[in-house]
């Protein structure tokens, strides 16, 4: 069958496909040859592609047990459309599922499981608002639909223009596409300068015609801060810093920006930090004061006074070190919390965070 | 007050017996040059002078500041005389690094897309510095060193015949009162070693916020002495080719009326950062524009003085569009700014510096190798065994330039 066309497997519930309503919803993922309802749309939209079979799965099966269900159906395309056969798929075309909650999450669990396993293309068809949106949008490739069946033809040309471009390899984007955003900033090459299109931008605005930002606001979190110690004079006391203060010839490799990875480092039995103990390796700053006196940035003299003096119970023999220089934030949240529960597992009170 | 500017192209590079122009090749004479380096500064041990020209395959690491070769013929002040510029060919300083803030320059391949000096001819004075200098002498003297030396060049072809001048005026008195009045404000990172600017000779720390004729910004009123991350340093180049203020004059009498340039620092403590906002948006609402564009140097802190600024001029009816990079992380999923403003409702950006990019083995490599683990923006796999690179863009040079130089811009997908 080598009729160059671009080869498509395509999936649908037990209801789009014909095989009935609730009552088949238990259905196991199953392989047809061909097309089958809206996979007739879709091959009659374009000539470029062809449906080389459908996979059709029962809604409750796929909602009950999700992982098993889309590894069946993986398998079904290897039992039925191997790599290196004739049928072997380029792409993968689940649905559209509009606003269906379990059909849209088989879509898109589908949609994810083919491109991580087979490395090609897949597309699915949902209404933004849909339940399997959030979970899946970062991942999958997720044309826009209307929230019933009467967006049909609309989401078929969404799928197939989109589909088609993926596996050509040309760029796909919300600016220019019908996708729902994958809320994943990807970088290209604009028209003009960044100048001429502020410029631009600014002549817009004061003259009150329509103008759109090349980077919206997002929503920062906001964190309660946590109560105060009641008695810190027998309290453990940590210190957790992001100004890159690490043992001297940096042993974990903490990069000066961006940082991948944070260091947990002794200071028992220390008094203070020397310039050959401790170093910065902080690309954002200049370094030169904290290289002279590391304790400028990690006071470990200080709070081995205030130690002494009695005033805080005792300072925890391990600190806590990365570089906070361009680091992007989802990472930075992830290094907190994995030092915070290290602290609390140690039984530590409290933590003071020095940054620069 | 006028400036007249006269460019003379030059097309190709190459080492000579004489550093002169004959026609649009420019030759350099390497000993001299070095010779002239060395000896004009008792801190520098050894200068090397390396010639990389568009295309071939070299790479430039620990690139610090990148100069315009130009010569004053008729004043001494910036801004005012005759200025004779060398188009298409910079002065690029390399060394052992200082901080870890220099950047990477590929003359070829997939990084010269990102870098506005890879289509140059550029002329790279490698300096080391004496065992024992300090970090802020070795930054100074090399700093010093790269303006020198592109001076020097440009002065040895004084006598060309310039292809275009220019008389550059701007006389906001004389233009149509139906333009809109627009301002233009340039931060400028000032945070200590290799994190400063130079206003007319003084460190951008003290003496700003301040309203500065747009001619003398662009005729070597601001020097670089700036290594913050290499994308989004604003190097002496981008200094002197300034695309906003170039834009802004341009069109000035035609589209707009540029009422004037604000410069702002970005200090490091918090008080201060106010109190540079307040004053520059004061000096803003003197000049009684309808709208102002904001340029930034740097990242993470400096995005707070952005959102100040915006702020501050919204809240004084005047409309900002403002031009950023963005820190997204490699995946592209993350914040992109550390701060944020209801009022920065109109941001260009000129990319997500984070994004990594695989940069093949050159045949030539100038500048220490060693050090690429070490630049913000490597890692310390960074080096492949092939003599590949794998980096973010942040340590490309000018890759993005927040003056808007670049055409580099980000979506969301």
């Amino acid at each position: 069958m080598a009729t160059g066309r671009i080869r498509v497997v395509h999936y649908l519930n037990q209801f789009f496909a014909g095989v009935g309503g609730e009552e088949a919803a238990g259905m196991k993922p199953e392989w047809r040859p061909g097309a089958q309802g809206p996979g007739r749309l879709i091959e009659s939209s374009s000539d470029a592609l062809e449906i080389v079979g459908t996979l059709v799965a029962g809604d409750n099966y796929m909602a009950e047990r999700l992982s098993d269900g889309v590894a069946q159906a993986l398998a079904l395309i290897g039992e039925h459309a191997a790599e290196g056969s004739p049928l072997a798929p380029d792409l993968l075309i689940a649905g559209p599922a509009f606003n269906a909650g379990r059909y849209g999450l088989a879509c898109a669990a589908l949609c994810q499981a083919f491109e991580r396993s087979l490395d090609k293309p897949a597309v699915t068809a949902l209404y933004p608002e849909a339940p399997a949106v959030a979970g899946y949008r970062r991942e999958v490739m997720i044309v826009r639909a209307a929230d019933s069946v009467l967006g049909m033809n609309d989401a078929i040309a969404a799928l197939v223009s989109v589909g088609l471009k993926r596996v050509r390899g040309a760029p796909v984007s919300a600016a220019t596409d019908p996708i729902i955003s994958r809320g994943i900033r990807q970088n290209y090459f604009a028209e003009a300068p960044g100048a001429e299109r502020a410029l631009e931008m600014l002549l817009d605005k004061l003259a009150g015609e329509a103008y759109e930002t090349e980077y919206a606001m997002p929503e920062f979190d906001r964190v309660a801060p946590a109560p105060p110690v009641r008695n810190l004079a027998e309290a453990t006391v940590a210190v957790v810093t992001s100004g890159g203060i690490v043992p001297r010839g940096n042993p974990d490799h903490i990069e000066a920006a961006s940082a991948s990875r944070y260091g947990e480092y002794s200071i028992e039995g220390l008094d203070r930090l020397t310039p050959e103990s401790h170093q910065s390796v902080h690309g954002g700053y200049d370094p030169t004061y904290a290289n002279a006196d590391p304790n400028r940035v990690m006071p470990l003299d200080v709070l081995r006074e205030l130690e002494r003096e009695g005033r805080i119970g005792r300072l925890h023999d391990r600190y806590f070190a990365t570089v906070g220089n361009a680091t992007p934030v989802e990472r930075a949240v992830r290094f907190g919390e994995e030092i915070a529960a290290m602290l609390v597992n140690v039984g530590v009170h409290a933590v003071i965070c020095t940054s620069t | 007050m006028t400036l007249a500017i006269r460019r003379k192209r030059v097309g190709s590079l190459g080492p000579g017996a004489a550093t002169a122009l004959a026609g649009d090749r420019l030759t350099i004479d390497i000993d001299a040059l070095q010779a002239f380096v060395a000896g004009r500064d008792e801190r520098i041990e050894a200068v090397h002078v390396h010639i990389a020209a568009p295309g071939e395959s070299v790479r430039i690491l620990c690139a610090k500041d990148v100069i315009e070769p130009r010569v004053k013929l008729a004043g001494d002040s910036p801004g005012e005389g005759t200025t004779l510029i060398l188009d298409g060919v910079a002065v690029v300083t390399t060394g052992p690094i200082v901080g870890f803030q220099e950047g990477v320059i590929d003359m070829t391949g997939p990084g010269a897309d990102y870098s506005p000096f890879s289509s140059l001819g550029l002329v790279v004075i490698e300096i080391e510095v004496r065992a024992g200098t300090p970090p802020h002498e070795h930054e100074a003297a090399v700093r010093a060193a790269g303006l020198d030396a592109a001076g020097h060049i440009a002065a040895q072809c004084a006598d060309v015949v310039p292809d275009r001048t220019d008389d550059l005026a701007w006389n906001e008195t004389d233009v149509d009162a139906a333009l809109p009045r627009v301002a233009y404000v340039d931060m400028l990172l000032s945070q200590g070693l290799l994190h400063d600017t130079y206003v007319l000779g003084r460190s951008a720390i003290e003496g700003l916020p301040r309203s500065l004729d747009p001619r003398v910004a662009i005729d070597g009123g601001i020097v670089s002495g700036n290594c913050v991350s290499a994308c989004d340093k604003t190097t002496t180049w981008h200094h002197q080719n300034n695309p906003v203020i170039t834009r802004l004059l341009d069109g000035h009498g035609k589209r707009w009326n540029f009422v004037g340039l604000v410069l702002t620092n970005v200090p490091t403590r918090l008080a201060e950062k106010q109190r540079s906002a307040e004053r520059a948006v004061a000096l803003v609402r003197e000049l009684a524009p309808a709208g102002a564009l904001v340029s930034k140097e740097g990242f993470g802190n400096p995005d707070a003085d952005l959102m100040m600024l915006l702020r501050g001029l919204e809240s004084a009816g005047i409309r900002t569009v403002a031009i950023t990079d963005e820190y997204a992380g490699p995946d592209g999923d993350s914040q992109s700014l550390a701060d944020t403003a209801p009022e920065a409702d109109a941001l260009i950006s000129v990319g997500n510096a984070n994004a990594k990019l695989r940069l093949p083995p050159m045949d030539r490599v100038i500048g220490p190798l060693p050090d690429v683990a070490r630049l913000a923006g490597g890692y310390p796999h960074s080096l492949g065994d092939d003599g590949s690179l794998e980096v973010e863009l942040q340590a490309i040079v000018g890759a993005t330039n927040q003056l808007g130089f670049s055409s580099l811009s980000c979506r969301e997908i």
